[in-house]
This record gives structure tokens, sequence and C-alpha cells, in this order.
């Protein structure tokens, strides 16, 4: 199937019952996908409750319960079609409706004074309790913000050379040229033949990696896990291959980073 | 004189210093630190010598003198710090392509919660939201370090109790939990019966009747 060919045909927006559909009917029903964003909307049953008795002007102390749960239950079945999970708060809260309804339609005893037996009331009180914690939210989104509304200044200073410097004895750098050297030492014993390397070998390696790259790194060119004996080679190579004007080296600020380059016309050839 | 201070300096340091160059001092060391930097904090610059009232002062002072720049010097939980001014950020957000955070309604809702009925548990929010309240929220909220554990209620189970931190005052430039915006007051939510600007722009009537 080209698609560039599919496209010119004049398009069906829906295919229903087989029959297509060239253009959107006037009274289309919303889909229930459509409404699945819009359900996603609220934060839960309490939320949806406070939504249609703001939105219908409902009286929050006595609240119309059949026209509430009627409109609550319109709501829910359309959520339940495909959205079962997402629907367990909302049933239960159905029912819940539904019981104060059936509370209200019982006949109560005369003794209990009207409002203190009202079974609307703990649904009251959790709806302004959630109202209360929901405009408390926005508020609080209100409030200017680190990172989103303003950031947090800081002058760069140096700290880690200021550290470093006193930590530094001459002891200290003696000590770690002799672990190094033992190292080496250690190293060299398993592997015989490092002792070939040469200095071509890795200047070749060198130019290898500087191959079809604009500038590395200096670090880059030094594996991490090689020993001393093979940094020195290395460092030698790279040496080498400056001096026979086979790579540039270069280092834009003081203490920067080196790149180092391969001349292309000399490594053409 | 004063270039040449150094730690072990014999002379007095209130002698020695006259309040521009403490002033000086405060502002580079508010200006370099990583953290918000409290007065007691600012007192060991000068070896505990200057009095805090005369610390405090002199931040308020250079709180005044910064005033009329980009950046300001403000008072949050941990101390002083120097930010951008809100009317920068926009400015600002241009030179970086990534969007800053912004949280749902249910995290909005949930950090709501633990700020203004702290110490709660997950139950507690969830009876006040009506929903579960999903374990991303609880961690989205901990990662930001705007809550945190305080401890378990001892009931079956030993839930967690959450509670906000000094990361999250700070962050809002709030300087105590008091400075937070005052509740609605429960009777005026039951007069109020005009639509909400926050309120699902959506209109599915044709659905409900």
């Amino acid at each position: 199937m080209n698609p560039l060919i599919a496209s010119v045909e004049p398009h069906p927006v829906a295919k229903i019952c087989g029959k297509s559909l060239m253009e959107i009917p006037q009274d289309l029903y919303i889909p229930p996908d459509a409404l699945e964003v819009f359900l996603d909307t609220f934060q839960g049953p309490l939320d949806l409750l406070l939504y249609l008795i703001r939105k219908h002007n409902l009286e929050i102390l006595d609240i119309p319960m059949a026209e509430l749960t009627r409109q609550y239950m319109a709501y829910v079945k359309i959520m339940r079609t495909d959205q079962l999970e997402l629907a367990a708060e909302y049933l239960l809260m159905t029912a819940l409706l539904i019981e104060i309804k059936s509370r209200m339609l019982l006949p109560k005893p005369v003794s209990v004074a009207e409002d203190e037996n009202d079974p609307r009331a703990e649904l009251v009180r959790r709806l302004l309790e959630y109202e209360q914690m929901k405009l408390s939210a926005l508020r609080l989104n209100e409030l200017p913000q680190a990172e989103r509304d303003f950031t947090i200044v800081q002058v760069w200073i140096e700290k880690e050379t200021v550290m470093q410097l006193p930590n530094v004895h001459i002891d200290d750098l003696r000590n770690a040229w002799v672990t190094l050297f033992t190292h080496a030492k250690n190293n060299r014993h398993h592997q015989v033949n490092r002792e070939t390397l040469s200095v071509r070998a890795y200047m070749s390696q060198v130019l290898r990696y500087l191959h079809n790259r604009d500038q590395v790194d200096f670090y880059e060119l030094f594996s991490p896990t090689a020993n001393v004996a093979e940094l020195v080679v290395n460092f030698l190579a790279l040496l080498e291959l400056a001096k026979e004007l086979l790579v540039e080296i270069t280092q834009p600020k003081v203490f920067g980073i080196i790149y180092v380059r391969s001349i292309d016309t000399i490594r053409s050839d | 004189m004063f270039d040449q201070l150094t730690p072990s300096d014999p002379t007095n340091i209130s002698d020695s210093l006259n309040p521009t160059q403490i002033k000086k001092i405060l502002e580079t060391a508010l200006l370099t630190a990583q953290d918000p930097l409290p007065i007691s904090e600012l007192k060991k610059m000068f070896e505990n010598e200057l009095g805090t009232n005369l610390l405090t002062q002199l931040v308020e002072e250079l709180r005044e003198e910064w005033s009329q720049h980009g950046i300001e010097l403000v008072h949050v939980a941990s101390g002083w710090r120097f930010q951008t001014k809100p009317s920068m950020q926009k400015f600002l957000d241009r030179l970086s392509p990534q969007k800053p955070p912004r949280y749902s309604r249910a995290v909005l809702e949930t950090l709501a919660i633990i700020a203004y009925r702290q110490p709660v548990t997950r139950g507690d929010i969830e009876e006040i939201r009506g929903v579960t309240v999903s374990g991303s929220i609880i961690k989205t909220l901990e990662a930001r370090g705007w809550i945190d554990t305080i401890g378990h209620r001892n009931v079956p189970g030993r839930p967690a109790l959450f509670a906000t931190t000094k990361t999250f005052l700070n962050d809002l430039s709030l300087r105590t939990l008091e400075e937070l915006p005052p509740l609605e007051e429960l009777g005026s939510l039951v007069e109020s019966n005009e639509d909400h600007e926050f309120l699902p722009v959506e209109q599915p009537e044709t659905q409900i009747s």
C-alpha cells in the first residue's frame, strides 16, 4: 500500500458497520475514548461530585440527592465501558449516594432533630474538606517555586583546587609513584609479551583511533586499564607523532582540555 | 590591612573591619554558598565575634542594596540565599531548552494535604482525596526532597507518617509552615456557588441529559 496513492482518494472519517462515513455527523455522540480524557481531569469521585454541585449551582448544605445521583451515574456509566479499574472508586461512591438517598426516604424518628440526622452530613463534610485541600493545592502551586519560577544563584568558585592544594605533599606523590611502579612491575610479570611494546605500534594505534574523528580529548587516547609501561609508551608514541607532524596537539585554555587531531594531508598517504 | 587579614590574625575582628567590609564578606559568602546560610553560620566567618543583631542588620541592608537587581537576597527556612527574581525566569528559560517541572493535580493535592495536615499517612490522604494515592506520587515528592517519612503511626500495618521538609519551604521561599497560604474557610466554601476557574473546561452536558 503506497501511502501517497491512498491519500489521493477521499479519506473516510470512520467506518460504521462496514459503511464508510465521509464526514463527521452533526449529532455525533462523543465516543468513550474522548471521555476518558475528560474523566482523567477529575481527581476521583469527590472531585466529580464537587464539579457537578458547583456547575449546577446546587446548594451544598441541601444537596438534591436524586438529581445529583442521576447526573453522577451518567458519568460513571460512560466510564464503566472501558475503564473498569478506574471506575471502582466511582462505583463505591454511587453506592454511597444511593444509600444516602434511600435513608432520606425512610421515615425519621420524631425525637431526633432533623439536622442531626441528615444522612448527607458526612458526605458534605468530606466534600468540603476535599474542596478546601483542592483549593490549597492551587494556592501552593501559585507560590513561586525554585527552578520553575526562580533560579538559585551561586557564583562559581574553584573549590576543588582550593581543597586539593594543601592535601598534596611531596611524600604523597612519592608514595603514589612507588605504588604505580610496583604495580607496573607486577603487571609486567604477567604480560611478558608486552615487553615488545613498540612506540611505533602505539603510534599506529593512535592514528587509527584518530582516523575519521575530528579531534579527540587527550585523555581518550589512554586506556584507563593500562599499566605504567603501556602509558609511557602510549605517551611517547603521541610525542613521536607530534614530532613527525602526524598529529596536532592543542590546548585552547591554560589547564584546559588538550585536544589531539590528526593532520589529514600527511595521513592520507 | 583588610586584604592581609588571615584567620590567625590576632587583632580583634570587630575593630579591624568596618560595616562596608563586613557586608562585602557576607555578600561573597552568600553568593558562593551552595545552600542557604543562616546568621549562625555567617557568624563563623567572623569567629563569632560579631553579634546576631549586627549581622542581621547588615544582611537586611544587603537585601535592600540588591533590591534594584534581577537577583534578590531572600530569607528562607534554612537561612539567607540569593535567587533570581521570578520576573526574570521567563528570559532565563529561553536559555535552556528543557521545560521546568510541572506537577499534576494529583501530586499537588497530595502535597497540599501533607503540608496542611502533616504528619499524615497515605490512608489519611486517600480519605480526603477519595482515591488511591499511587506510589509514584509519593516518590515524586520524595525525589524532589519536599516530603519525607518522619515516623510510623502505631496502628496495624504501621503506616509511614509523611511531613514536608525544609527543602520544601526553601524551594517555595517560605521561612515557616505558617507562611503557607491560609486555608480557605469552610464557611466560605459553603457560600461559594460560582464556577471556579479551575473546573474542567469541557462541558459534557449532552451526555448527562
